[in-house]
């Protein structure tokens, strides 16, 4: 058994609750969501809260749904019910990709969004799928709330926007009807964290295409997105050669670093691999109908 | 003997005999009632808490326990120095070495043990560890084996005497001149590289021990998870001098083993140590961190193998030199006579002119242990050295694999054959296993579709250059053909610290005719409850559910070596085997008093005791455990009671032999390997149970795939292990696996009393040659000939390129 260190406990029973139980106590005070992040490191003591805020009674943040131009997701939607969700299954299949290899169901089962995006591990699957939808993060402090771009959420590894005594509410997706998504990602076996990853959405007009956006994990690529290679791909054909040359970018504009998944220049022949991977399935899949 | 014959059917439906039944014990593992060793609490028990190094290699310049004394709920903390004063800093290994209990002078691999904490909670043990303020002198660290024995190589073992190196010993065997011979006149010589990693066993349970010291009667019962728990009383006696009559070690229900849990570690001995200073019982259970960093590895062999053939196919001889990485203390658990185990069975499966091997071990700054592992001591490493040359050699003279195998293979009139290193194979019919296994697999067909693969992938572009083209994968088949030595072993050969490997065994039959038969093997998850009940069934005819099987006790069991290295049925299976023959002998005469016969007039029927020729005047044996009880007059000499002691020396080991088919698919734009078919043909004798039989096959199979795709114990240059987690020591799960295609055929052992042999590392052994064999032959447009296992995505995208990785050492 793996000991954390010692730590007080609160349980919220309300989002106002939980932002003025980390006011009241401070910068060690953490909030747990599905704890899959949070408590191995506290286990291996690498993380140290003096105070736990959880926040796994706030049934208030677990939903997916439309709202207007946007679905909106709550933080403390589960894993599971991402994977299950129909809404998202008909606008963006990029969720149910990237759910199915996502950890094991134990985790999806726990894991929350909210958690996932805070914790900004540089492998974070649903980080590169946020990112390559162009969403926004809702937060709640007792100054109110701000929305910020998923992809200025990031500052670093494991470092977000998020201020001590904030919470992230809600994450919103923007709809985009016609569009198709789709995530590839190759791990060491299945349930291990990505080596690289790759999640895009596109929409076309007249065989063009229209819009796209690309997402990669575990690669270094800053706010998990390939702004190069979308820039590189908007206007041109749905074609195989359009999709190398904006594989070719976000190949480019990554930044892996060697380790025990493989080395530097393996990563970035995955993330062209992948990216190519993943438009096409998108573009097929905006074809076939779209979302 | 055929495991399909039709046995009688007890009342509560298991077979009297040899066939499939569900397991006895699984009636409480499944209901989540099963005792181990952290579910054992007793009466005023505290909980010890191991502080453990942060460096490889360091000088331990002071340790102040101070802080940590003074925290509330802690009642002791023990030091090197401590012990030293106790003479307990350091124990025995299994191979004649020492190993630091507590480090005194320095530490010699990160995460050995340097001070203990014993706290009224588990919680303030570990928290007390924080409180102890080491200072250390870091020292440049061994990390490379290859380097191990270099001119000015840090010497890590300079406790010992005059150490002056990182050398253990030099071995050898077969004849070096004869292979030299051979090797100089063959048409075909072919070498190859290659390193089986260092792996670990990862039981689900971690280990752990609770130790007693009763200050009233001076007796130490420890519960410990032990696969071997009389040897441990013995080493208990050994290292701490305590007094053999009074210890009792106890081994509970064990969460698998796979020979982690045959030694001795130092919280075992820490365990004892602060029951002894704090007069209360004391319980230390290692974390999963704990077990992969400092608990017995295996593997971790750098081999150099050379085949010399004839141009038409013809294996003339195997040359093999091995480096292997013992760690920081010599601490690996296999028969003295034997530093690399039974690592020179490499010759394997085939007819062969000469052989010849040099191992040399070496200490590098790695925990210590080696050999555990589901490996019958370094056959595993021998399977895959031989397995791997077959192949290599198959690419060199452009044959296929399976027909070079089928033109080496050792005959059936060959048996019992000596081989070129000097092992006696008890029995086999090779040919005919390969034809099954590669029957079952549809052989010709596969090679068929991987040809048509092929030219897909040439078709749409592939080429070395362009490897991913049009999104097509290849197929690879991997053949591996595999024997073993297991059931250690005939006394005058084969010892454990002076203790031979003869197994005691005990049945008593009751009045009634229930029986109970006492073992000196421990089941880890094995069934023995259920296979050793059978052996009974199938010798005296008593139910399989009216026979409980006793083991994990030290006072209530026999002495013998325990379980690993599939010895248990080879070993206490011939002595269950034999003691209820005995048993049944002494039945005989129970019976010819009661029907007033001599016993030459009877003969045995399963169950019965009937005279010749006239079937109504029988005994059956539960007739006659109650007349043995009772006040039937014996003849002289005979005494009451039906029960029977034995102790089983093995005249020879037991050679369970497969042959393996492996199915791959690989995509080699990512790298990534799927297992697509398995089929494995095992040769283990008459099965006694076959469904537990499949069982052992299944995990080891899987554990197979574990070996060769995923699992390693990797170091960073400064000696940092960087496999610490199941994050990072990745195990093979389901989805790894396909449904396993099994086959078996039927070849007894000559010499064992039920032609058995033993099964349970078969699989592991056999597998991982076969799925590397079939990832590398899926890279055969590549020109690849070898990569080192885990062939991980990473590492089959760099073998394409022409640039596997070395798996030990990542930078
Ligand atoms: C074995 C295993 C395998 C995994 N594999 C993968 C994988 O392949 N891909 C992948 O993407 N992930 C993987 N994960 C991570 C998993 O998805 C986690 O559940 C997720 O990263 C964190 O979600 P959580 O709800 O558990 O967060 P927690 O662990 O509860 O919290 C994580 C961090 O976020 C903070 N936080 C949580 N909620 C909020 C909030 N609403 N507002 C502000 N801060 C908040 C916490 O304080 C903490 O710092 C794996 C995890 C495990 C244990």
């Amino acid at each position: 058994m793996q000991v954390p260190a010692p730590f007080d406990y609160d349980r919220a029973s309300s989002v106002e609750e939980a932002v003025a139980l980390l006011e009241r106590h401070g910068a060690e005070a953490r909030p747990i969501a599905g704890g899959h992040s949070l408590l191995p490191m506290m286990k291996l003591r690498l993380a140290r809260p003096e105070r736990l805020v959880d926040l796994n009674d706030l049934t208030e943040l677990s939903y997916v749904r439309t709202e207007g131009e946007w679905i909106a997701v709550g933080a403390m939607t589960r894993h599971a019910q991402l994977a299950a969700s129909d809404l998202l299954a008909r606008h963006y299949p990029i969720f149910q990709d990237a759910e199915r290899v996502i950890a094991d169901p134990v985790v999806r089962n726990r894991g929350t969004v909210g958690g996932s995006l805070c914790q900004g591990d540089p492998a974070e699957d649903l980080c590169a799928v946020v990112a390559a939808l162009g969403g926004q993060v809702v937060l709640r402090s007792s100054g109110g709330e701000r929305v910020v771009a998923a992809r200025d959420f990031y500052l670093g590894p494991y470092e977000t926007v998020v201020a001590p005594a904030e919470l992230v509410t809600e994450v919103r997706i923007p709809i985009r009807p016609g569009s198709g998504s789709a995530y590839e990602k190759v791990e060491r076996r299945p349930g291990d964290w990505a080596i690289a990853a790759v999640g895009c959405f596109v929409t076309l007009a007249q065989g063009s295409v229209a819009d796209c956006g690309i997402g990669l994990a575990a690669v270094g690529a800053n706010g998990y997105c390939a702004p190069q290679a979308e820039a590189q791909l908007r206007g041109q054909p749905a074609t195989e050669e359009s999709f190398r040359a904006a594989a070719e970018a976000a190949a480019a504009g990554c930044r892996p670093q060697s380790d025990q998944r493989g080395p530097e220049d393996y990563k970035r022949d995955l993330v062209r691999e992948l990216t190519r991977r993943a438009l096409r399935r998108a573009a097929a899949r905006a074809m076939a109908g779209g979302a | 003997m055929s495991t399909t014959a039709e046995v009688p059917v007890s009342p509560a439906g298991n077979p009297i005999g040899f066939g499939r039944m569900l397991r006895k014990e699984d009636q409480r593992f499944l209901r989540g009632q099963g005792n181990y060793l952290d579910d054992i609490k007793l009466p005023g028990m505290l909980h010890g808490a191991i502080l453990r190094s942060p460096f490889a290699h360091a000088r331990i310049v002071s340790i102040d326990t101070s802080a940590a004394e003074a925290h509330p709920k802690v009642k002791a903390v023990i030091t090197g120095k401590i012990l030293e004063g106790l003479k307990l800093a350091w124990m025995p290994t299994l191979s004649h070495d020492v190993q630091a209990v507590l480090a005194t002078d320095k530490v010699r691999f990160q995460g050995q043990e340097v001070a203990f904490v014993v706290a009224e909670d588990r919680y303030s043990a570990r928290d007390a560890l924080e409180l102890i303020q080491v200072e250390y002198d870091p020292l440049p660290p061994v990390v490379d084996a290859r380097r191990a024995l270099e001119e000015g190589a840090p010497v890590i073992r300079d406790d010992i005497e005059g150490k002056k190196d990182n050398h253990i010993f030099d071995w050898e065997a077969g004849d070096r001149e004869a292979t030299d011979r051979v090797f100089a006149g063959a048409d075909v010589v072919v070498a190859q590289d290659m390193l089986y990693p260092r792996v670990h066993p990862a039981p689900m349970e971690t280990c752990g021990s609770i130790a007693h010291m009763d200050r009233v009667t001076g007796q130490l019962t420890a519960w410990s998870t032990t696969q071997a728990p009389h040897a441990h009383r013995t080493l208990y006696a050994l290292v701490a001098g305590l007094p053999e009559h009074k210890v009792r070690i106890i081994s509970p229900d064990i969460g698998g083993g796979f020979g982690n849990k045959v030694g001795i570690y130092p919280g075992y001995v820490l365990a004892v140590v602060g029951s002894i200073v704090t007069g209360r019982p004391v319980k230390w259970v290692e974390d999963r961190s704990e077990n992969l960093t400092s608990t017995s590895f295996a593997r971790d062999y750098h081999m150099h193998g050379e085949i010399a053939a004839s141009r038409d196919g013809k294996i003339l001889g195997l040359r093999v030199k091995v480096l292997a990485d013992h760690g920081a203390f010599n601490g690996t658990a296999q028969p003295t006579k034997f530093p690399a185990g039974f690592f020179h069975i490499f010759p394997g499966s085939y007819d062969l002119e000469a052989a010849h091997c040099q191992v040399t071990g070496v200490y590098t700054n790695k925990a210590p242990g080696g050999v555990a592992y589901a490996c019958s001591f370094r056959v595993t490493e021998a399977v895959y050295l031989v397995e791997r040359m077959v192949d290599v050699l198959a690419d060199e003279l452009g044959m296929d694999p399976a027909e070079l195998r089928r033109r080496n293979l050792l005959r059936p009139e060959q048996f019992p054959y000596t081989n070129k290193t000097g092992w006696v194979y008890d029995s086999g019919n090779y040919a005919h296993t390969l034809e099954v296994a590669l029957e079952k697999a549809g052989y010709s067909e596969l090679r068929r579709r991987q040809e048509e693969g092929r030219a897909r992938w040439r078709a749409a572009g592939g080429s070395p250059e362009n490897p991913g083209a049009g999104g097509q994968h290849l197929m690879g088949i991997g053949i591996s053909f595999f024997t073993e030595g297991v059931g250690a072993g005939p006394k005058k050969h084969m010892d454990i610290l002076g203790l031979g490997m003869a197994d005691g065994c005990e049945l008593r039959v009751h009045p009634t005719g229930k029986a109970q038969l006492r073992l000196s093997v421990q089941t880890q998850g094995q069934g023995h409850e259920t296979t050793f009940a059978q052996i009974v069934a199938h010798e005296l005819g008593i139910p399989p559910e009216d026979v409980e099987v006793i083991h994990g006790d030290t006072d209530n069991t026999p002495f013998g070596l325990g379980t690993y290295g599939s010895r248990s049925t080879p070993v206490s299976g011939a002595a269950a085997a034999v003691v209820s023959r005995k048993v049944r002998d002494k039945a005989r005469i129970i019976a010819a008093a009661a029907l007033e016969c001599s016993p030459d007039d009877l003969e045995w029927e399963l169950g019965r005791w009937q005279v010749k020729g006239d079937p109504d005047k029988v005994k059956t044996i539960q007739e006659i455990a109650m007349l043995s009880h009772g006040t039937l007059e014996l003849p002289e000499g005979v005494e009451g009671h039906l029960d029977a002691s034995v102790v089983y020396d093995p005249p020879n080991l037991t050679y369970p032999y497969g042959a393996y088919i492996c199915v791959v698919d690989v995509d080699p734009a990512t790298g990534r390997v799927q297992v697509e078919r398995f089929i494995a043909v095992d040769d283990c004798g008459p099965r006694i149970n076959p469904m537990i039989v499949e069982g052992q096959v299944h995990g080891g199979l899987a554990d197979g795939v574990g070996m060769a795709l995923m699992e390693a114990i990797q170091f960073d240059s400064s000696g940092n292990c960087v496999s610490g987690s199941l994050m990072d020591y990745l195990l093979p799960t389901s989805l790894d696996c396909p449904s396993w295609e099994l086959g078996e055929t039927v070849t007894p052992s000559p010499h064992h009393p039920l032609g058995a042999k033993g099964v349970g590392e078969s699989a592991t052994v056999g597998s991982p040659p076969a799925v590397v064999n079939a990832v590398i032959d899926a890279l055969e447009p590549f020109g690849v000939r070898h990569a080192d296992m885990p062939l991980t995505p990473a590492q089959v995208w760099l073998a394409i390129r022409g640039r596997p990785l070395r798996t030990d050492i990542v930078e």
